[in-house]
């Protein structure tokens, strides 16, 4: 799973660009799926099974799309402005390398500032991709960028760009890989647009009707020295989302999440994140409300280049994933 | 005539009609959630345009003009017919209390003439004196909640709490400039005018001219759930920020640029564009030689925010004329600006085919 989990997390699929990253999906779950279709917005949406008369319509997420940076502006000198493309924290950026669509790449410089302790501004930063003008400048006013970062194999723990959120594409492929004989209809949506408001997620649930829904995405953990105040930590297994900013699971829901981890003898963690909000939310909004939870895999420096997880946390998702959809569902 | 030649010849063209078109737009007061002044003009315009024509629930204008060949491509275009302004709240012996509708600067406020309710009776929204202001008053913004409509007397038992407001400014055209308020988003509302009257027959042209869009895209959100379409354009105004720098330094932050022609959409708050049809504009302008800029990436946003996100999702773009001075008491615009806007969409839609969405979105 390392190898295919190296291969996404190093593909190009900022948000409204996801073709990259969905073209290699879909060659991994191409001759698992019974149904493989692309939506307007550019949706993956794979489906699985037919609805056996104890089972249901089932949608789940992953979001194929990664924060990444736009440019706005290339002045005289070859120098490139940008903003960003969902949220990039402004700090993680100076020295920082950078991959465009189109092939260039460049490195992220700053204005001068008054202090060494001061974060540079957004708008005080600039690209330097080699140009000595804006002739010979190979990025335009539009054109979009990533974070240029291999990933590194630290044994149980993997460090990547975009672990956030193509560790649960790992995931879900896997999961489809692994689960037989299921009594439900699922669909296994890869879905783009998600760093920029879970776009890609609400257009795909109102396109599935489903009856119950399940966004796989990272979380974060309270695990790193001084660090937020959350229960979650890598390691401790995956953890079953009992609210968010945006979203508040449906209990029965959580419950039977975690009676299935029980049964199974697979570790969970329960979270409760302060901020952000996953694919969950437009589901559980879309036509007249479903059902909805989320599982979520830990994951230190999320929105950093360097995004860590723990491969036994991956492995247990899948685990969890594969018992939760296995048999027949009765909220309670 | 070279084919090219022949195509640019059947582009509408802005002359006098469509310019005194704009200026009754111009003038009208059409504040969000009470736009029928400016519907009842757009209505009057289109009677003969269209084959189905309706307002619904929330006062949009949706007008369908059929194909004449098949298959065809279901396109919405949309143009928001609002304009921000003020809304009264309280109030006697003609000084109102009020609010602003939409986004509204309060330093562009005090002295300046605005118009109130449908029967547009003046008013002015009052401020101190110099006289009677100290240093310290004169460098800080006057908030809204103590600023007030002064009607006069006489008007004042004319008016409602809930009565709308805007500024009082009339149209004008200044040489290669057109000048007015809520042209932001006349501007867009008579192009769409234009495009309607020039619609290609293979097309089912879903134009939309649609309510509260600068109070969060309301009227486009179910104006698109009504018409579903296969892909949707946003007609809007945007700003231009492209006035000189104090110090002569190349300025970063721009948004647009007056004479740079039709800006089309990447990136803005509330969207992505679909790269297919950013593709295709571009290859429209490159093929019949008009100019075109890209807006820059990022604030702000159209009715193709809510249009894309509509059903099972939609593909969207939007390209905006450029104006300066956007949301305060005059736009400032360029004629050839609008012209090329008109030119680029026409073209577009001439040259569209289901082949555009045959390949996935990137």
């Amino acid at each position: 799973m390392k190898s295919l989990i190296k291969k996404l997390v190093e593909a190009v699929g900022p948000s409204g660009y996801e073709g990259a990253v969905r073209d290699l999906v879909k060659a991994e779950v191409g001759k698992l799926a019974d149904d493989v279709r692309v939506d307007a917005l550019g949706n993956l949406i794979v489906r699985k099974g037919n609805q056996r008369s104890d089972g249901l319509r089932i949608m789940l997420s992953a979001h194929l799309d990664e924060i990444g940076l736009i440019v706005t502006h290339v002045d005289d000198k070859g120098f490139v402005r940008f903003t960003s493309i969902g949220g990039v924290y402004p700090r993680t950026l100076f020295g920082g390398r950078v991959q465009f669509l189109n092939g260039s790449a460049g490195v992220i410089g700053g204005e001068k500032i008054d202090s060494a302790d001061k974060v540079h501004a957004l708008d005080k930063l600039f690209i330097d991709v080699g140009a000595t003008s804006k002739a010979d400048c190979p990025v335009k006013i539009g054109d979009l960028a990533i974070f240029e970062r291999p990933m590194i194999d630290l044994g149980n723990r993997l460090v990547a760009k975009s672990m956030d959120d193509r560790v649960a594409v790992a995931v879900l492929i896997e999961t489809l890989r692994t689960l037989e004989n299921s009594p439900h209809e699922i669909y296994f949506v890869f879905s783009t647009q998600e760093e920029v408001g879970t776009r890609g997620a609400t257009t795909a649930a109102y396109g599935i009707d489903p009856d119950l829904g399940l966004a796989v995405d990272v979380t974060a953990t309270g695990d790193t020295p001084n660090g937020i105040r959350m229960a979650v930590k890598l390691g401790g297994g995956p953890a079953i989302k009992v609210r968010d900013a945006g979203m508040l699971s449906d209990p029965r829901v959580v419950r039977w999440m975690s009676d299935t981890a029980e049964a199974a003898k697979i570790p969970y963690q329960l979270e409760i994140l302060e901020g952000g909000t996953t694919d969950a939310r437009p589901i559980q909004l879309t036509r007249a409300g479903v059902p909805v939870g989320c599982l979520s895999i830990p994951c230190r420096y999320i929105h950093s280049p360097s995004e860590m997880v723990d491969t036994s946390d991956v492995q247990n998702s899948v685990r969890l994933l594969t018992a939760l959809l296995s048999n027949p569902i009765h909220l309670k | 005539m070279t084919p090219k030649k022949a195509a640019l010849s059947q582009v509408p063209k802005i002359e006098k009609a469509q310019i005194a078109l704009l200026e009754r737009l111009s003038n009208a007061v059409a504040v969000s959630g009470a736009e029928g002044e400016v519907r009842k003009i757009v209505m009057a315009e289109i009677k003969d345009l269209a084959d189905d024509i309706k307002v619904d629930a929330l006062g949009n204008v949706l007008a369908v003009k059929h194909a004449k060949t098949e298959p065809a491509l279901k396109v919405m275009l949309a143009a928001h017919m609002d304009e921000v302004g003020f809304m009264l709240v309280d109030g006697e012996d003609g000084l109102y209390e009020f609010e602003t509708v939409g986004g509204i600067d309060a330093r562009q406020l005090p002295g300046k003439p605005v118009l109130v309710g449908k029967d547009h009776l003046p008013g002015v929204i009052g401020a101190k004196p110099i006289h009677h202001t100290t240093a310290d008053e004169r460098r800080n913004v006057i908030p809204v909640d103590v600023l007030r409509i002064d009607v006069g007397n006489e008007n004042g038992k004319k008016i409602h709490a809930g009565d709308r407001a805007t500024f009082a400014t009339r149209f004008q055209r200044i040489g290669p400039s057109l000048v007015g308020k809520a042209l932001d988003n006349r501007l867009g509302v008579a192009t769409l005018i234009e495009l309607l009257r020039h619609s290609p027959a293979h097309i089912e042209f879903q134009a939309a001219f649609t309510v509260q869009e600068e109070v969060g895209l309301r009227g486009a959100r179910v104006a698109a759930y009504a018409l579903n379409p296969q892909l949707a354009i946003a007609l809007d105004s945007t700003p231009a920020g492209d006035l000189p720098r104090w110090d002569g330094e190349e300025s970063p932050r721009y948004n647009t640029k007056l004479d740079a022609g039709p800006a089309i959409y990447v990136a803005d708050q509330g969207t992505l564009s679909d790269p297919r049809l950013i593709q295709h504009l571009l290859r429209t302008a490159e093929t019949y030689g008009i100019p075109c800029q890209m807006r820059q990436p990022g604030g702000g946003g159209t009715d193709a925010g809510a249009i894309h996100k509509q059903r099972a999702g939609i593909p969207v773009v939007s390209v905006s004329v450029p104006g300066r001075y956007a949301h305060t008491a005059a736009l400032v615009a360029r004629l050839d600006d609008w012209q090329h806007t008109l030119a680029l969409i026409f073209h577009a839609l001439q040259d569209l085919t289901p082949a555009i969405l045959e390949p996935d979105r990137s």
